[in-house]
């Protein structure tokens, strides 16, 4: 039985001024012949400027288990936002 | 629905303190991520529903395909073309979700190919005249987007992102099968029986797409209250009735059902039901075009394994050849 080809993430730039954002996956040999793919399976209809491919094995993710210790520190910091501070009306251009 | 009869695989017991959580989650209406924890039967169901649901894709350009080479005009031979390649795009989008929650692709593709994993009934019938692509699309690719739109708002998040990208995509599918029709049944008298024709033996195939009544099943229950199944399979079935007869009228083209009826009480037709029994036998691998399907699917898969070693063999040498030189300039 013929090996299976390696998972390719596909991230895609619908046009210039946007970060490129993941799409979905597919299986390719090299990273070449994963970006002829990308366009066909992602890219149509003119859906992007730009294609980037990652192999799915070389991505390492934070543990969803994790949310809570990673994230919640965060809940907390409310003076990291600008509404936190009370500044009277009278005060312009702020 | 290019799913049916998705069993459902519910816990046995009593319900332990995570799966009582998970519930709570998907009843909040979030989404459940790949990597997160999920109840076995959860995930057990999504891979063969999902999975289903992308072979029926891949199956679904069979039918359709066979009519490429044979289009009236260049135009629809291009359009044609567009709309099979759409299945295949379909069918990529629906296995790499189904492979986060843990399936390979082979392991997809063993089972379709050994007749483990079904497709959808729909694809065991034959297109016999260019009329049956209009009614494939028309038809075939109505039920499936009545069925596809409310699968956008699935609990998992992967099978929620390919269906809204499928739905995008299969509205053209839907309205160039149409347009085939408003065509031949405007035209001459021998298209119009040809459309007629195709009419006559697409409506109840359509119609066995949802599966059978669900109304009182375990299972279909379950899948709602996971949101992996949205509606019952009576209520798309009559929503989809209550679309598609005035479509038809539009065409002049008569539904092959004496029993059709508005029913002004429940706002909605009567209808008849399709014969079931040809529906299991179909299932079963009886249909009329089940061997030709299956072997054409296995046929291409096994025709194309020189060329996908091929390609291996080649990305593992170039991959050598990259790292000998890298190391040479070291």
């Amino acid at each position: 039985m013929s090996k299976e080809w390696p998972l390719w993430e596909i991230f895609i730039r619908s046009q210039n001024g946007l970060n490129h954002r993941h799409v979905g996956s597919l299986h390719a040999p090299d990273a070449e012949t994963a970006i002829l793919n990308a366009r066909d399976v992602y890219t149509r209809r003119k859906e992007g400027v730009s294609i980037w491919v990652v192999k799915a094995v070389d991505i390492t993710a934070s543990q969803p288990s994790l949310k809570g210790p990673i994230f919640d520190p965060a809940e907390d910091k409310v003076y990291r936002h600008p509404t936190f501070y009370d500044i009277p009306d009278d005060v312009e251009h702020m | 629905m290019y799913a049916q009869m998705v069993k459902s695989e519910g816990s046995s017991g009593e319900e332990t303190p995570e799966e009582r959580e998970f519930q709570d989650r998907i009843d909040r209406g979030e989404k459940i991520e790949p990597k997160e924890w999920m109840p076995a039967g959860y995930r057990k169901t999504l891979i063969r529903q999902i999975s289903q649901h992308a072979h029926s894709e891949i199956v679904g350009q069979l039918p359709e395909g066979n009519w490429i080479t044979r289009a009236p005009t260049l135009e629809r031979k291009q359009i044609l073309l567009a709309k099979v390649q759409d299945e295949a795009g379909h069918g990529l989008y629906l296995y790499s979700a189904a492979e986060t929650l843990g399936i390979s692709r082979d392991e997809m593709y063993e089972q379709l190919h050994s007749g483990k994993a079904k497709y959808s009934s729909i694809f065991n019938y034959p297109t016999l005249t260019w009329a049956d692509m209009g009614a494939v699309g028309w038809l075939v690719d109505g039920a499936a987007i009545m069925n596809q739109v409310p699968l956008q708002r699935t609990s998992y998040g992967p099978y929620s992102r390919a269906m809204i990208r499928i739905c995008k995509e299969e509205s053209f599918h839907q309205r160039q099968g149409y347009h085939i029709m408003m065509k031949m049944a405007r035209g001459t008298e021998a298209q119009r029986e040809m459309a007629q024709d195709a009419l006559n033996r697409f409506w109840y195939p359509a119609l066995m797409m949802f599966g059978p009544s669900d109304a009182n099943s375990v299972h279909s229950e379950q899948s709602m209250a996971w949101k992996i199944k949205i509606n019952t399979n009576d209520e798309l079935r009559q929503r989809f009735v209550n679309e598609t007869v005035p479509q038809a009228e539009f065409l002049g083209l008569e539904v092959p059902d004496p029993d059709l009826a508005w029913n002004e009480e429940k706002g909605g037709y009567d209808f008849s039901q399709p014969d079931w029994d040809e529906f299991f036998e179909v299932l079963k691998g009886n249909g009329p075009c089940n061997k030709e399907r299956l072997g054409a699917r296995v046929k291409a898969w096994e025709d194309g394994a020189w060329f996908r070693d091929g390609l291996t063999a080649y990305a593992e040498k170039a991959s050598a050849r990259r790292a000998a030189s890298a190391t040479a300039a070291e």
